[in-house]
This record gives C-alpha cells, sequence and structure tokens, in this order.
C-alpha cells in the first residue's frame, strides 16, 4: 500500500518529513546540534577508555577480564538504575550506598549467623530498602523535607546500623559452596544460550516495529524512517551484539549476575516508557504542578520512585555481597555511593529531572567500572582512582548542563 | 438577564464561597451560577480574586467557607484529580504543561490508554483528530511541547480539557498570548464548546473578547461579586462595574481623547 496523499500527520507542510536512512541521519546530527546528546557523549567516552587503557596495559580489553568488568559492573549498576528513578523526579538519593551495605549486612546475619534460609535473608534485606525508601518519600511529601537532606541523615543511620549488625567481627563470610557466591563469582551463561540472547533484542525491535508499521499504516498515520531505518537498527544492534558475545565467549563468558541487571534494566525501560506510571514519572520530573493539575498523585509517584530506589539499592548489596563472598564493614562505603550517582548522569539521565532512561545506568556503570578496572590493572592505587572518578562524573555534569541550556534555546525540551 | 429558555438548574452553583490567605481575604461571599450551553465571563481588575476562584473550582485550593454544587448535589473539591472526574477542566493561565513530553503525551496526560501498554498509535489518531476538529496548526504531536509557539500552547492546552468531554471548562485568559487570527480561532472555539452543551467560563482582561462570546458576565471586584452584566451593556458600565467607580481612570482617559478629537 503506498502512502495516501495526506497522512493524518503530513498535512502540515511546515515540518521536514524524514523518510529512508539519509534523513534519519540528518535528524539525528540535528538533533545533536541542539544539545539533544541521548547516549551519543558515552559511548563516545568509552571509546576513549577503551583505547587509552589498551595502549597502556592490552590485557585490559582481553576477555576474562572484560567478563570479570561485567561481574563488577552488576551490583552498583542495580544501584544506579534505582538512581535513575529517584533522577527522574529531580530529586536524589544520596545513602544508596549505605542502604547496599546495610543489605548485605542483614543477609549475612539473616542467613549466616541466624541460619535460616537464604531465600528469607534476601526477602528481609529487599523489604529494608522498600522500607527506607517509603520513609524518605514520606518525610518528603509529608514534612517538605528535601530528599537530600533526608537521605544524607539515612546515610549516616545505616552505616551505624550495619556496624551494629556486624558487631565487634566486623564481617561475615558467606558459605563458599553456596549457589549465592557461586552466583556472584562464577556462573557464567551457556555459550548457546549467550548467543540466542544476542539475537534476541534485534528481532524483538524487528517485530515490534513491523506490528507499529502496520497498525499506523491502518489508522492513516505516516512512518517516518520506514522499513530501511528499521532494518538498520535491527541489524546493526545485533552485529554489535554477536560480535560482543562472541569476543567474550573466547574468555569465561556472560556472568548471569550481569544478565539479571541487563533484564532489569529492560524491564525498568519498558516500564518507564510504556506504561502509564513512567509517563508520570516523566511529567512530575518536568513540571510537578502540570502532572498534579493533570490528576496525577505526585505523592505516589514519589513513594514508588524512592522505594524503587532503595530496593534496588539493597539487591546491588546483595549482590555485592555474593561477588565478594562476604558481608563487611567496608559493603556499600568508599565510592560505591558516588558510582551508582555518576553512572546514572554519565549514561545521560539529568540531574535536573524529567529526562533520562534505564539504559543510562548500564552504559554509565560500564563507563565506571571500565575506568576502575582500568587503573586497578595499571597498578594505580584507590586515592588516584578516586580523583579520576570524581573529576569524570564533574565532567559528565558540565556536559548535563552545557546541553541543558542549548536545548533550551534551540526550543527543545 | 438572558437565562430564559434554558433549563432552571445550574450545572455549577457557588453560594458564599470565600477565601483567604493568611491575613488577606482574597474571596469573600462569592455567588455564582454556571448553566449548561452558556458563556459566563468572569472579569475583574488585577486581584479582584478570579483566579483564585479558578483554582478552587480546579481543586488546587480549597475554599475556606462556602458550599459549591454540581449538578445540585454538594461537592468537596479536594483535589485536582476530583474536579476534574466530575467534569470541571480547567485550562491554566501558565498552561500547565510538561515541556520535556511531547504533544500526544501531555494531550494524555493522567489518562493514557490501557496503561499497562500504552496506545500510543490509537493515542497519536484522536490527537490529530481532536487537533483538526479545533483547527489547530500544529506541525507535529511528536515533538516536545518545548518546541512550540504560544498559541499552540494555548491550543494543546484546550484541547487536552476537552478530552475527558467536560461539563464545564473554565479558560483562565485564554486569548492574552495571542495573534488576531488566532484569538478568533479560539472564540470560535469556546462557541463551538458552549454549542456541544458545555458550560464555559471565561476569564480575561479584553473586554472585545468577552462581549463578543459571552452570555453574561459576572462582575468581580476586591474579592466580591460586583454585578452581573450581558454582553449588550456599555463599555463604560463594565469598566465602572469593574474599577469600582464612574469616575476611573478609563473614564478620564476617554474624556480627554473626547475633548482633543473635538477641540
Amino acid at each position: 500500500m503506498t502512502e495516501p496523499q495526506s497522512a493524518l500527520d503530513r498535512s502540515d507542510s511546515r515540518v521536514r518529513h524524514d523518510e529512508g536512512i539519509g534523513d534519519a541521519i540528518r535528524g539525528f546530527i540535528d538533533r545533536v546540534r541542539s544539545g539533544d546528546l541521548g547516549m551519543l557523549p558515552v559511548i563516545v567516552g568509552l571509546i576513549l577508555i577503551a583505547t587509552v587503557f589498551w595502549s597502556l596495559n592490552p590485557v585490559f580489553l582481553a576477555p576474562n577480564n572484560l567478563a570479570n568488568l561485567l561481574f563488577d559492573a552488576a551490583a552498583v549498576g542495580c544501584i544506579s538504575l534505582g538512581i535513575v528513578c529517584v533522577l527522574m523526579l529531580g530529586e536524589i538519593d544520596l545513602s544508596v550506598g549505605s542502604m547496599s551495605g546495610l543489605a548485605s549486612a542483614i543477609l549475612g546475619v539473616v542467613w549466616v549467623k541466624m541460619g535460616l534460609p537464604v531465600a528469607l535473608a534476601i526477602l528481609v534485606a529487599l523489604a529494608s530498602g522498600a522500607f527506607m525508601g517509603f520513609v524518605y518519600a514520606t518525610l518528603l511529601n509529608r514534612f517538605g523535607m528535601p530528599s537530600f537532606v533526608s537521605t544524607l541523615s539515612g546515610l549516616l543511620a545505616m552505616l551505624g546500623l550495619q556496624l551494629y549488625l556486624l558487631g565487634s567481627t566486623g564481617s561475615i563470610n558467606l558459605p563458599y559452596a553456596s549457589a549465592m557466591v557461586r552466583f556472584g563469582q562464577i556462573h557464567v551463561m551457556p555459550a548457546w544460550f549467550s548467543y540466542l540472547l544476542a539475537v534476541l533484542p534485534g528481532a524483538v525491535i524487528l517485530w515490534l516495529g513491523l506490528d507499529r508499521m502496520r497498525r499506523r499504516r491502518a489508522v492513516n498515520l505516516s512512518n517516518p524512517g520506514g522499513l530501511s531505518v528499521l532494518l538498520a537498527q535491527a541489524g546493526i544492534l545485533t552485529v554489535v551484539l554477536l560480535g560482543a558475545v562472541h569476543y567474550l565467549n573466547q574468555g569465561r563468558g556472560i556472568p548471569w549476575m550481569f544478565g539479571l541487571f541487563v533484564l532489569l534494566v529492560v524491564i525498568m525501560n519498558y516500564a518507564l516508557t510504556r506504561t502509564k506510571w513512567g509517563r508520570a514519572m516523566f511529567a512530575v520530573g518536568g513540571n510537578r504542578e502540570a502532572a498534579r493539575r493533570s490528576g496525577i498523585n505526585v505523592n505516589r509517584i514519589r513513594i514508588s520512585a524512592f522505594m524503587l530506589c532503595s530496593s534496588l539499592a539493597a539487591l546491588g548489596g546483595i549482590l555485592a555481597a555474593s561477588r565478594l563472598a562476604s558481608s563487611s564493614q567496608q559493603a556499600g562505603t568508599g565510592d560505591v555511593n558516588l558510582n551508582a550517582i555518576a553512572a546514572a548522569v554519565i549514561g545521560g539521565t539529568s540531574l535536573f529531572g524529567g529526562r533520562g532512561s534505564a539504559w543510562s545506568a548500564l552504559l554509565g556503570i560500564i563507563v565506571i567500572q571500565s575506568i576502575s578496572n582500568g587503573l586497578t590493572l595499571l597498578n594505580l592505587s584507590s586515592s588516584l582512582r578516586y580523583m579520576i572518578t570524581g573529576a569524570v562524573l564533574a565532567i559528565a555534569v558540565i556536559v548535563d548542563s552545557l546541553a541543558r541550556q542549548s536545548r533550551a534555546s534551540h526550543g527543545r525540551a | 438577564m438572558a437565562e430564559s429558555g434554558r433549563s432552571a438548574e445550574p450545572i455549577l452553583k457557588l453560594r458564599g464561597v470565600s477565601k483567604q490567605f493568611g491575613a488577606v481575604q482574597a474571596l469573600a461571599d462569592i455567588e455564582l451560577d454556571i448553566h449548561a450551553g452558556e458563556v459566563v465571563a468572569l472579569v475583574g481588575d488585577n486581584g479582584a480574586g478570579k483566579s483564585t476562584l479558578v483554582k478552587i473550582l480546579a481543586g488546587v485550593h480549597q475554599p475556606t467557607a462556602g458550599t459549591i454544587e454540581f449538578m445540585g448535589k454538594p461537592v468537596t473539591l479536594d483535589s485536582p484529580g476530583k474536579a476534574l472526574e466530575m467534569g470541571i477542566a480547567t485550562v491554566f493561565q501558565d498552561l500547565s504543561l510538561c515541556e520535556n513530553l511531547d504533544v500526544v503525551s501531555n494531550l494524555f496526560l493522567g489518562h493514557e490508554l490501557s496503561p499497562w501498554r500504552l496506545d500510543e498509535v490509537q493515542m497519536e489518531v484522536r490527537a490529530w483528530t481532536l487537533l483538526r476538529e479545533l483547527a489547530a496548526r500544529i506541525p507535529s504531536v511528536r515533538e516536545p511541547v518545548a518546541s512550540l509557539s504560544g498559541g499552540q500552547r494555548q491550543t494543546v492546552a484546550i484541547a487536552r480539557s476537552l478530552l475527558l468531554d467536560p461539563k464545564i471548562i473554565m479558560l483562565d485568559e485564554p486569548t492574552a498570548a495571542l495573534g488576531v487570527a488566532q484569538t478568533a480561532e479560539v472564540l470560535n472555539l469556546i462557541e463551538r464548546v458552549r454549542d456541544r452543551g458545555l458550560g464555559v467560563i471565561l476569564i480575561s482582561h479584553n473586554m472585545e473578547d468577552v462581549r463578543a462570546v459571552a452570555d453574561r458576565i459576572v462582575v468581580l471586584r476586591l474579592g466580591r461579586n460586583n454585578g452581573i452584566f450581558t454582553a449588550d451593556s456599555s463599555n463604560a458600565e463594565l469598566v465602572s462595574a469593574i474599577t469600582g467607580a464612574t469616575e476611573n481612570a478609563v473614564s478620564r482617559r476617554q474624556a480627554r481623547k473626547l475633548e482633543e478629537t473635538g477641540a
């Protein structure tokens, strides 16, 4: 079926209507120029980081090192995914590090010290996260306490609770042979399964895209880009993923733990972009009063965001504990907090609310983890690592800020 | 008054509505009736309490005293969601659009189709149909609202209020930011909405616009009712009710102009 003379959305001659791949690329360049950078900075950054570290120490790009990197990325990545939720509302949670530490302490105490089933321990840890999130949201809703302050006090309180729970011994070792620890340290996907997963996203994009095109045509709407752009997207994605998976399978393979993290990112992405809840999240972050006036229950949205954030932080703590096979006083301290927040911002979620995506947690954490991993390979101390990560965060925020100003002057949100 | 022939029972009935902000009495003893298929203009000087009244009806503020009856039943409007649900839609002066979302998302905000798997295609179709009905000139519904002009945003805001088939629609200064043609469009739009049997509350400083579409003109002054007029009352009458004196800045200016041209 050919395009009717005037598709419902093509009647205004003032708008450039993109057709085909060439126009799609031109549209992309226009968006970047006006400050709608999307994922561009992070991809450029990744290539830069990989090149620098690889030239300094070729081990950096070895498949086994990359697999290690993915193991390490999963825990903080989960925390960062929660941070995306609160940043979306223009709020912040500074206590995610302590929350993850507390969750790992709870896991150790309930599972190892008290000898209860591990599933119960995980549940208690997650519930404590949900509870803390509820407390933060309530402080904000009822008393107008800025999340910046409430979470800062939560940071200290939970750190105290973590130290109290672990007591004088200071750390609890988790059983080395347990499935929990093996999940965090050893388990990787079978090769055939990872290849299957690599093909899946492209296939899903293609399938959903074709379905969307068919439905749009049925109601007389145009299809920007059309089939060629869709095929190009799906094709490039599949090739890149297959390449990555093949390379990783030369070494240990792809950790299940990382798979879990990606699954959470995909679910969060669906929730943020394709559900009413997600739309409300963007609306509250963009213009809270407008959201309230359109009948959105702003308080409830805040509660959901803070609870998700703290629960994901708790999950991150559990994953970190299984990765280290211990619940220690050091868990969740140091740079965990800042790494999680930096990852979300570096990945393109705005600190100013209303802009962002679940993918930013994934891309951001890979950047952060690459830097940390690369510096460790160079035998640099954590002092230097902290300074460099701090500088990267500063750069990311500057880019976010500049892009925002540029968008404003180009009439984009 | 031009009320004969309309159903006796108003959709919306306000009796003795007052609102205090601290020591300031923003509204005192307001009475207001809105019937189906009627445009009521609410006029008054700055600080007369028009916007406060609108916010009370929209559920943004709660009145300190008085009763509100909607469809013959007393109601409390304690949240914007409740007012919307009941059928009172509002287009605020600041439009209340989310600039980071596109036109479709803004139109359906809070009332998306199929909440667990947003039906973007169906929403886009309804958005285009609605905008066409309003003869709106929006280039693309997939651009963020931040990229639209003032008039286009006004159209989006009005379209959004109509989406839920309300009984009453309130427009706070809908033509203030618009050009000549767009103002005429909005006035046409108001008449179209009235002909669909809705009650319309129009707030405006522009007497020309008010007289062009309003069936009744309710004047507020310093938070109180100060007379009800019809479209054929003279400008002088209206202005004196608004300013509270027959001798006022407007009449003095007119007199001076008259002298100058007469001389």
